[in-house]
């Protein structure tokens, strides 16, 4: 057994190896897939079924770009952070301060202005809940490492005074978010009507996955995050420090978070300071489903809580109240540390 | 002897509410292996995890080559050039052997830019490394996980070593293997602190030896001495085992 390969080069050796690599666990993969057919036949119409499919599609990725840092900010540092709602919020509303002067490009019939101005609120909105993310950690979360019951404590007053400030800078009523104009509509797909938001949303979702997952798996930074959320003890105790890591996890996740709201903000087109409340109950379920810590079980959470919930909502509307938790219950009796779960120390 | 490398002076340990180290002296021999022995619970794991920042000393001092690091932080304690190979081994099972390499060796940005050189004086003593090279670690069995963590300390030149019960639950074969790098280590300038409670895996390895019982130092001496003295083994070693379990 030994030398079966005198003397291949590493980069030979690793080549060979990817032939005898042991399969990765794809039964959650399949979940997805085999969910959508069982509604199909349940949903009795295909146009419709397309329809319900990409709406749940595009939810489900808003939530996974809203849960996807926080499931790495409790991996990472086993941080429980209920206010990460805040970020939500106060993305979507710092949103506002760019299209509601903007109108002019908002409302233009021109794709290219109106990415423009979409560009600069995601921009904005990323900055500003990236830099209250660094703070909120630093004033926040710091004195708190280790204790959860203060976690929670503090995080959900930090949530609470972040939403009472967006009452005192942007008002108690709602305000309008306006989608840009080229985004509005449906495209006719054969039978079935789907918004094109909608894609929109499924596109930038996708991009934010491929890019974290080659951040996490292409690169020295990502490949130390992964190894934290394992072992933050041996990260340290092989030269690096653990807390530096933590800190640029909760800015990206913080802006994460921000980039969501966004996203769902113009989904909504209206907002109230509570939309990242609303939100955190649906973010949380989602990243127990996928396992802490992992984030392509985040990724399959999130996109099969927001199927659920649009089949159910279409199916049997009273099921689709509770359709969220009775998903989590099922997917815990079947894997009790969520689809994914990342050993932990 | 040769000069000291690491020098504990009265080192005192609290986890929680519970004393370990009640006053621990240590000096680490530079190069050479050093064997730790102890029953189980001496106090042998807290003084490693003492030593490398992961618990701190209420008491005493830790110097390493003439720095005062008892109360620096692990990281530091690290880049300064101590390994730490811990108990449970502490490898990455989601990341494949090359990465949990890769993130070892710290001085190298990219995976493709390691040591090769290295890395075949490693698979030369470790050979199952290769064979899985791009496997996830977590796949690999309880011996070929003791290996990865063992190269994983070794993977950029440090100057002292700590590795804590390597043959646990390990089958013959590989104990054997183990201790054959263990030697190829010794001609290096690498200096070794190897905790065990297997006399006989360590007998031969061994230059010098210190034995903790009850969170204090009982015997220190070199290993020629004590394997030759039956009476001593029995007063120290045989003192341990009736408490071992």
């Amino acid at each position: 057994m030994p030398n079966a390969m005198p003397n291949t080069t590493p980069a030979a050796a690793d080549a060979s190896a990817l032939l005898r690599r042991v399969p990765i666990d794809y039964l959650p993969l399949l979940i997805l897939p085999l969910l959508a057919l069982l509604a199909l036949p349940l949903v009795g119409s295909f146009p419709t079924w397309v329809t319900l499919t990409i709406a749940g599609l595009a939810m489900g990725m808003m939530i996974f770009i809203m849960a996807s840092g926080l499931t790495l900010i409790f991996g990472l540092m086993d941080v429980l952070n209920f206010g990460h709602g805040a970020f939500v919020s106060i993305g979507a509303f710092t949103a506002t301060l760019v299209l509601l002067p903007m109108k002019d490009w908002v409302q233009a019939d021109s794709l290219l202005l109106n990415l423009l101005a979409l560009g600069l609120a995601v921009l904005l909105a990323m900055t500003v809940t990236g830099l209250l993310g660094w703070a909120f950690e630093r004033i926040i979360i710091r004195p708190v490492y280790g204790l959860h019951l203060k976690q929670i404590l503090i995080t959900m007053g930090g949530m609470i005074v972040a939403e009472q400030m967006i009452h005192v800078i942007w008002g108690v009523e709602q305000i309008p978010l306006p989608m840009p104009e080229t985004f509005r509509g449906v495209l006719i797909v054969g039978d079935a009507a789907v918004e094109k938001y909608r894609l929109i949303a499924v596109g930038i979702g996708l991009a934010v996955f491929a890019i974290m997952f080659l951040v996490l798996n292409r690169t020295k930074i990502g490949l130390l995050i992964r190894a934290g959320v394992e072992n933050g003890e041996m990260v340290e105790a092989l030269g690096y420090r653990i807390r530096r890591l933590f800190v640029g996890v909760f800015i990206a996740g913080s802006a994460l978070a921000g980039l969501g709201g966004v996203l769902w903000g113009l989904y909504k087109e209206t907002l109230t300071a509570a939309i990242g409340s609303e939100t955190t109950v649906l973010v949380f379920i989602v990243i127990i489903i996928g396992g802490l810590g992992s984030v392509g079980g985040c990724f399959i959470g999130a996109l099969l809580v927001a199927l659920v919930t649009n089949y159910a909502g279409f199916l049997a509307p009273k099921v689709a109240l509770v359709s969220n938790i009775l998903l989590m219950v099922a997917i815990l009796l079947w894997r009790p540390q969520g689809l994914y779960s990342v050993a932990k120390r | 002897m040769s000069e000291a490398l690491l020098t504990l002076k009265g080192v005192h340990t609290h986890i929680g509410q519970y004393h370990i180290l009640q006053g621990i002296d240590l000096v680490v021999p530079k190069n050479g292996l050093m064997v730790l022995l102890g029953r189980n619970g001496a106090g042998k794991t807290t003084t490693l995890r003492t030593i490398m920042g992961l618990w701190h000393a209420s008491q005493g001092t830790v110097n390493f080559a003439g720095r005062d690091i008892t109360h620096s932080a692990t990281p530091d304690i690290s880049c300064a050039g101590i390994a730490y190979v811990p108990e449970n081994m502490g490898i990455f099972a989601d990341l494949t052997v090359r990465e949990n390499l890769f993130l070892a060796a710290r001085n190298v940005k990219k995976a493709g830019e390691m040591d090769t050189a290295r890395l075949e004086w490693i698979f030369g003593f470790f050979p199952a490394l290769r064979k899985f090279w791009g496997q996830p670690a977590g796949t690999l069995s309880g011996g070929q996980k003791q290996m990865l963590a063992i190269a994983r300390a070794i993977v950029e030149p440090r100057k002292l070593l700590l590795v804590d019960e390597p043959t646990k639950g390990l089958a013959p074969a590989i104990v054997r293997s183990l201790i054959d790098a263990f030697l190829e280590l010794k001609t290096t300038e690498t200096t070794i602190l190897l905790v065990e409670q297997n006399f006989n895996f360590v007998k031969s390895l061994g230059d010098s030896v210190a034995v903790i019982d009850d969170g204090r130092m009982v015997h220190t001496g070199t290993m020629a001495e004590l394997s030759g003295d039956m009476d001593l083994q029995q007063k120290l070693l045989g003192l341990a085992l009736e408490h071992q379990y």
